[in-house]
């Protein structure tokens, strides 16, 4: 009986093992062939969550990657590689960063130049790491934490803003919107999921806040899934304050709001901080009223560039939304095809100096020159927009602005 | 701040959600008092119920309320099939295997729901989802005040069946002497069936009842169903008026709690309950004796 | 000696490994399924021989993992040290949370129920305590050092991990053959009368709860010093309760090889299920989902159970005076 047992497990781990090879081996044997057969090209790691908790968010990113990938490939790939095509090996993170982990590996072993996403921190945190074993450059798509570039990892580049300057601008631009209207709001309460990002955020604003002139008069966490917002809105009501800010997830912040209007709470003005639907076009089609003037500090495109036009027209044309992690994702391919523009080369050392040095240009989104400083691009920045006429524009930074903030709501 | 009004506020909304989890703790609680089986799959089962619901009124225009008329009988259906088709068979009457079938369920379900739907969150918006009744002190949205009154209507017809039906009278005889009633010509497989499918009817109702004001994605059953256990212990398994005011209880404990203790420990506050009822008095608060 | 031969076999073919295959794709594949063999080991002593199925085992998965990541971040002990003093947090939360429920008395539902609910409660407390690192989780620096626990090679980590598997084996086959594993089977086949034979079943069930934590604990630890980092969804997330339940149950629970054949199953299935379509969201837990419900149905004692019913028959057809097995019912 115990020697079958052997001779069971044995065979059962041959079998798994032989899966796992094959798997592999559809990046390492059929890699070199493909590469050999269109003459040169340059196969490129997209990592996204596109199963699991995170998989709308990873199904997003994957479009916007792939969407680049296309365009420049249409427009005769890599020049200074002879034209050479950019080849997608697609990886699916499962939303875990055992699965981005996982995903690395394989794409290694398919020998790409680099890897581009990860999507949540968490998935960045671990994928990037895997890849730096391998000297392999990781370009991420929105993880925002801080510490993804500041653990010292050569090989890891973010294109977009990290969380300390994206809540740092926050605070400068709510400042600066109540200023100019003439200090309308003196008191705010904070609505903040207990996780991620929420809790640093209150933190932070909590610190700075009293020192701009505010008064917080209450700083609510909630955990995520919250399935009821009214006794949130019961003590926002009670204490009528004259902002609201809310750093919470997507399905929180839609309870949120919808639970606001029912109540008919109705504070000068709602400002959030990456607010999960504040920034949606999904939220604004479907909650209209709700999603009224409401502010946020978020990801965002450049309005006035025509090409992130072009771009959310097509977008919107295929039925999908114009989101952030798309055409965060398109940009970061596009950084990587112009720092393999640079570098001529495929190889992982030469592409690492030339993202490095990397000033390319962003295009569609509104930051300022790039410069990267221990992986993180300085000229990163985010948009404040505001729901506006059913849309959602752009208000500061001024130089990037499509309308004028509206503040206090108008009754 | 803590003046009178906000904590009767905060009392209503505790009732008005702790209704919806009665709702649901109460297919829960019949599915143990006969099967004796804490059924793992309800979650899942509440989400696929929220995403037939969102379907009929975004595909076919159908009012969630009305909804109600044909969902309630089709996861009448499909609860009975589980039961009798999947469960009884898989698990021959074994307990332990039973748990784990639901269980199985419950990961086949809601991932047949994330490939068929995605995950991404969805929200219908009813022409009267922001309507609501001014009581003075509080507003109360219109949707939550009908939900809470269908609840008690639904616990009357259940109390109906089970008291004035052959097949509730089978049913308790079932969930009270198992082997007596198998004798007394009573065919245990069908009533096991059928319980299942009232439970799972149950799911139906309240996922028609939440999704005016709530949302959508392939795990948003997930997070009333761990208060669900959390009552059906409170209220004694198998206690059908344990678990309507065990609902109700809950909903007021965790309204307050979240009010006082702040949100997150709020619900963290709910699971120590729990564990405290379990290891203290595991019966529940409302049990009959074992 | 001779009952460990299968084990020393099948370490030892698994040992080899890394010098047949070099791709890290392959060994990152299998230092994964060996992580929720060990973890899932765990389960097994209680689930499996105990009969108590827990759904909670996420609590001391995180523990472990907790434990090994605050050591380090907060308090910078060195990370071996962390890494037991992990397995043993994990065996004092299964002491803790064995002790009081099974002092309770509860069973099955009750005892499946409260598992989830410590759990839980451990999830949320890990979500929002600092010294969890609250939501944002705990990130242990990269130091590509043996003495970190910490090595450039995945073949280094896989013979580690591959130890501890061989280790909860041994730990399992000791069991099965000891007065300890006696009354715990006595427990699971039958208690009442187990006690009416003397066996003090709740101490027995607690003594089996703090083995099986500190095994899935173990599991912990090493998640954390291969990913370099924990969160709550991570370490207390119903994920790893699930996956600890369903490798012994696939493979075959209570039974030494079960959650190793299980593992290796659950995670080839996902797998092949990827290779043959792409990246279909759900579509390999989907998988998993039905595989469970199937064992449960076909294979009652799992894939192990079903193999060896497969040779009792053979035996039986051929060498027709041979007399029934005794194995293991239950299921």
């Amino acid at each position: 009986m115990a020697k079958f047992h052997a001779r069971l497990s044995r065979r059962r781990f041959l079998a798994s093992a032989a899966i796992g090879a094959a798997a592999a081996s559809s990046g390492t044997i059929a890699g070199p062939s493909l590469l050999r057969a269109q003459g040169a090209s340059v196969k490129l790691g997209l990592l996204h969550p596109v199963t699991g908790a995170l998989s709308y968010s990873g199904q997003q990113g994957r479009i916007g990657a792939t969407m680049a990938v296309d365009e420049i490939n249409a427009a005769g790939g890599i020049k200074a590689l002879g034209g050479a095509k950019i080849d997608p090996v697609l990886g699916d993170a499962q939303s875990t960063p055992a699965g981005g982990t996982a995903e690395v590996e394989k794409m290694n072993a398919a020998e790409v130049s680099c890897v581009i996403g990860g999507y949540a921190s968490s998935i960045c945190l671990a994928a990037s790491q895997a890849a730096a074993r391998y000297e392999l450059p990781y370009v991420v798509d929105v993880g925002v934490a801080d510490s993804i570039v500041t653990r010292g990892l050569k090989n890891t580049f973010r294109f977009g803003p990290g969380f300390g300057v994206i809540a740092n601008t926050a605070l400068e631009n709510l400042t600066l919107i109540n200023d100019q209207a003439g200090k309308p709001a003196k008191t705010v309460m904070i609505v903040h999921e207990d996780s991620l990002f929420g809790s640093g955020l209150a933190k932070l604003l909590n610190a700075q806040l009293p020192a701009k002139g505010f008064q917080i008069l209450e700083t609510i966490p909630h955990p995520t899934p919250t399935r009821d917002f009214n006794n949130v809105v019961l003590k926002i009501k009670a204490q009528a304050p004259d902002l609201v800010i809310p750093a919470n997830y997507y399905n929180e912040y839609v309870l949120l709001a919808r639970t606001m209007l029912e109540q008919h709470v109705r504070p000068k003005a709602i400002y959030s901080v990456l607010g999960g639907a504040a920034s949606s076009y999904k939220f604004v089609r479907e909650f209209p009223e709700a999603a009224k003037y409401i502010m946020d500090c978020n990801h965002w495109f450049n309005p006035k560039s025509a090409k992130a036009l072009e771009l959310k027209k097509t977008v919107e044309d295929k039925g999908q939304f114009y989101t952030y992690e798309l055409y965060m994702n398109y940009t970061a391919v596009m950084l990587v095809a112009d720092a393999l523009e640079h570098a001529a080369s495929a190889d992982r050392a030469k592409l690492t100096a030339a993202l490095e040095n990397s000033t390319f240009s962003g295009r569609i989104m509104p930051y300022g020159p790039t410069k990267f400083v221990n992986g993180q691009n300085q000229g990163a920045a985010p948009v404040n927009t505001q729901v506006l006429d059913n849309d959602i524009k752009a208000i500061l930074p001024p130089e990037f602005a499509n309308a004028k903030v509206v503040f206090p709501m108008p009754a | 701040m803590l003046s009178a009004p906000i904590l009767v506020s905060a009392i209503v909304n505790g009732l008005l959600t702790g209704s919806i989890y009665a709702l649901v703790a109460l297919g829960l609680t019949l599915i143990y008092g006969v099967l004796h089986i804490i059924n793992f799959a309800h979650g899942a089962l509440l989400s696929a119920a929220l995403f037939a619901a969102f379907f009929a009124y975004q595909k076919a225009g159908i009012d969630p309320y009305l909804a109600v008329l044909v969902l309630a009988p089709a996861f009448f259906g499909l609860g009975y099939a589980l039961q009798r088709l999947v469960i009884g068979p898989a698990a021959r009457g074994e307990e332990r295997a039973m748990l784990l079938v639901t269980l199985g369920m419950a990961v086949l379900i809601e991932n047949a729901l994330l490939y068929a739907f995605r995950a991404d969150t969805r929200t219908i918006d009813l022409p009267y989802a922001f309507k609501s009744v001014d009581l003075v002190f509080t507003f109360v949205a219109v949707p939550r005040l009908i939900s809470f009154a269908v609840v008690f209507v639904v616990a009357l017809v259940l109390w109906l069946i089970m008291t004035r039906t052959d097949t509730g009278k089978a049913i308790r005889a079932v969930a009270k002497e198992r082997l007596g009633a198998e004798l007394s010509g009573i065919n245990v497989t069908h009533i096991y069936a059928m319980t299942f499918g009232l439970g799972t009817a149950c799911v139906a109702i309240a996922a028609c009842l939440l999704i005016p004001t709530y949302y959508v994605n392939p795990s948003a059953g997930n997070a009333f169903v761990l208060i669900a256990f959390t009552i059906v212990v409170l209220g004694g398994m198998g206690s059908v008026p344990g678990a309507l005011i065990g609902g109700l209880v809950i909903g007021v404990v965790e309204s307050l709690g979240g009010f006082f203790f702040g949100e997150s420990l709020g619900q963290a506050g709910i699971f120590l309950i729990f564990i405290a009822v379990l290891l203290v008095r595991p019966r529940g608060l409302f049990g009959a004796s074992a | 000696m001779r009952a460990y031969l299968p084990i020393v076999i099948v370490v030892a073919a698994l040992a080899a490994v890394p010098l047949f295959v070099q791709s890290n794709v392959v060994l990152n594949f299998l230092i994964v399924a060996l992580m929720i063999a060990l973890a899932g080991q765990g389960w097994n002593i209680l689930g499996g021989y105990g009969g108590q199925y827990s759904f909670g085992h996420a609590a001391f998965f995180g523990t472990g993992a907790y434990t090994t990541a605050i050591l380090q971040v907060h308090y910078e002990v060195n990370a071996w040290l962390g890494f037991l003093a992990g397995i043993a947090a994990g065996a004092v939360a299964g002491g803790i949370i064995g002790g009081l429920t099974f002092r309770a008395g509860l069973r099955s539902s009750y005892f499946a129920l409260v598992t989830l609910a410590f759990a839980e409660v451990l999830r949320i407390f890990a979500s929002v305590a600092p010294i969890t690192g609250a939501g944002v989780g705990l990130l242990i620096k990269l130091d590509l050092h043996a003495q970190a626990f910490q090595f450039r090679s995945r073949a280094v980590f896989y013979l580690i991990i591959l130890a501890l598997v061989a280790a909860s084996l041994i730990i399992a086959q000791t069991l099965e053959r000891s007065r300890f594993g006696a009354w715990l089977v006595a427990v699971r086949e039958n208690e009442d009368a187990a006690m009416a034979l003397g066996v003090n079943a709740t101490a027995v069930k607690v003594a089996a709860m703090t083995i099986s934590g500190a095994i899935t604990a173990a599991a912990g630890c090493f998640y954390v010093q291969y990913f370099l980092f924990v969160d709550a969804p991570i370490g207390y997330g119903a994920w790893i309760s699930i996956e600890a339940l369903l490798t012994p149950i696939i493979g075959g629970a209570g039974t030494v090889f079960g959650a190793l054949i299980g593992a290796l199953a659950v995670k080839s299935i996902g797998e092949g299920a990827k290779f043959l379509t792409g990246d279909i969201p759900g579509l390999d837990l989907m998988t998993f989902g039905a595989v469970l419900v199937l064992v449960i149905a076909f294979a009652p004692r799992g894939l192990a159970g079903a193999l060896m019913d497969g040779r009792d028959w053979l035996a039986r057809r051929f060498v027709p005076l041979r007399k029934p097995a005794e194995g293991t019912t239950h299921g």
